[in-house]
């Protein structure tokens, strides 16, 4: 199951999606889900569709991959399908079971709307999947950088996400280690009813978060040793590279948008 | 020759308002000059810890000095002194802050606020230095406590220190992992002379030292060449501290009757004057 889940997973690779800029995909992505909401009928839906695809096409992502990675989501999405057949009644009748009649309109919204879904989830997967999260962190830390002038610790906050995402293994395995001492000495996480199993879960966490303390004060003392005084007066080891194939990105979308605007109802 | 650290008359107690406590740290004087290694030695609760705080500024003494590049430790060049010191802690994943090797060691250069152009060719050179350099993608789950050991040598290298510490750096580590750092270490000093303090309870890396300080209750119990410290002998066993293995090894030999020259540190040594122990008979 977590093998499958392509959820914030990164798959490293060297496509023209995975090449571009990560301040360019964001933005990019962020300027996408407003313009969905712009499409309205089906020729404005079918171009969605066929622009994700593209996008899919370069970043050399298998269809398959992600369609399979996504199937948790999908189930959201034949759910919202359903709702929408079964309670809008608008138009005609098109299929008439005695108990249960579906409209012209509730089939069209239907569609729209899982389209809409469907684009929205694969252009975000997208963006995580050829995008390392250091990456990501690094575009919004830049993206942010206006903000400080209203005081927004922008510096601050990336070094958190940072320092959170190069610990997750550390305390993924440090999990696995307490867990199998926990069951070395007879502790059973995996049977008995719901209240014997959450009272097995916390013998397990106070040592975690009793050693995440500790290892937080060590990174902190580690870090002012080596000279860590806030982000003033920094430089960048990261830099990031704003090239042709951001601004061409860029410029697609802004076709696509204008046409989308141009066959709207 | 140039004086790198030195403590004068150093005492440090975590409760100053209680008098009668005891000080971590008491009356202790020495110094290191460059190009020199010396091993800090001594059994949990010696005060070893509470040196290297001292050392990095991390703590204040309460009574006496302590000199960097013949400067006195203050709130004022805190940071420029420890621009000047290079320090690799305990335990390995707890003190790698980037997301991958190269932005570990770029973490101190960013600090400082060195150019672009000039970090990427000193985060190159020091990992060439601890051969690290092929992993610079990598990220530190993927590494192994001895390749953590030396990227963190690395990120303190990028600095240029004139003092390396290396705080209890290889007790945590496999006996490869240790050899690997230590070798490192070695190798480092007949390159760029880099003068080093290690603080250890490992009796086999103090023996690579010039001097050995050994540390009992906070004060400074001994000072000298391994030799010379080793030559304690039970003294050193009574406080908790381990002799190395050749050592022991002569000692029990001696005991079992088989006429060995005096003491050995070394297994070389040990097994030189094995093989020619019968002949000199």
């Amino acid at each position: 199951m977590m093998d499958k889940m392509i959820f914030g997973r990164y798959i490293p690779g060297d496509s023209f999606v995975h090449l571009l800029d990560p301040r360019s995909k964001l933005i990019f992505v962020f300027a996408f889900i407003v313009v969905v909401f712009l499409a309205n009928n089906a020729i404005t839906y079918g171009l969605l569709l066929a622009f994700t695809l593209l996008v899919i096409l370069t970043s050399r992502i298998r269809l398959y991959f992600l369609i399979n990675g996504l199937k948790p989501i999908m189930i959201l999405l034949v759910f919202t399908f359903l709702i929408h057949i079964l309670f809008t009644r608008e138009g005609d009748v098109v299929l008439d079971l005695g108990f249960l009649k579906v409209y012209e309109e509730g089939l069209r919204q239907g569609i729209f709307i899982s389209i809409r879904f469907l684009v929205l989830v694969f252009m975000t997967s997208i963006l995580t999947l050829t995008t390392s999260p250091i990456s990501i962190t690094d575009g919004i830390e830049v993206l942010l950088n206006p903000l400080k002038k209203v005081k927004l610790p922008v510096h601050e906050l990336a070094l958190m996400m940072s320092i959170a995402l190069r610990f997750i293994p550390t305390l993924m395995d440090e999990t696995d280690k307490i867990m199998k001492a926990q069951m070395a000495r007879g502790s059973d996480l995996s049977a008995g009813s719901l209240k014997e199993r959450l009272k097995a879960v916390v013998p397990l966490l106070v040592p975690l978060f009793v050693s995440a303390f500790k290892r937080a004060e060590d990174l902190a003392t580690a870090m002012e040793v080596r000279g860590y005084r806030g982000g003033e007066g920094r430089t960048r080891y990261r830099q990031l590279k704003w090239d042709w194939r951001d601004t061409l990105s860029l410029v697609v979308l802004a076709a696509m948008t204008a046409l989308l605007v141009f066959y709207r109802n | 020759m140039t004086e790198i650290l030195s403590f004068q008359n150093v005492s440090f107690s975590y409760t100053p308002d209680q008098p009668d406590a005891r000080k971590a740290v008491q009356d202790v004087s020495f110094s290191i000059n460059e190009g020199e290694w010396i091993a800090m030695v001594g059994h949990n609760g010696s005060g070893k810890s509470t040196m290297v705080k001292l050392v990095s500024g991390l703590l204040f003494p309460q009574e006496g000095e302590v000199r960097v590049m013949r400067d006195v430790l203050t709130e004022e060049n805190l940071w420029d002194i420890r621009s000047n010191i290079g320090m690799v802690f305990q335990n390995p994943d707890n003190q790698f802050v980037g997301a991958t090797v190269q932005d570990d060691v770029a973490f101190s250069l960013e600090n400082s606020g060195v150019p672009y152009k000039e970090m990427v060719e000193r985060v190159h050179s020091s990992l060439v230095q601890v051969k690290m350099d092929k992993f610079l993608n990598h990220e530190p789950h993927h590494l192994s406590g001895g390749q953590k050991q030396r990227v963190a040598i690395a990120g303190a290298l990028a600095m240029r220190p004139k003092l390396l510490i290396l705080d209890e750096a290889t007790s945590m580590l496999d006996p490869q992992g240790r050899d690997e750092v230590l070798r490192t270490v070695r190798a480092l000093r007949e390159e760029i002379g880099l003068t080093v303090l290690s603080i250890t309870h490992d009796v086999e890396e103090a023996l690579f030292a010039d001097r050995i300080l050994f540390m009992n209750d906070g004060k400074k119990y001994a000072e000298g060449t391994p030799s010379e410290i080793f030559a304690l002998g039970d003294k050193l066993e009574e406080f908790g501290l381990e002799l190395p293995f050749a050592m022991r090894m002569t000692k029990l030999f001696q005991e079992k009757g088989v006429p060995l020259a005096g003491q050995h540190m070394t297994e070389d040594e040990l097994v030189n004057d094995l093989w020619t122990s019968s002949f000199s008979k």
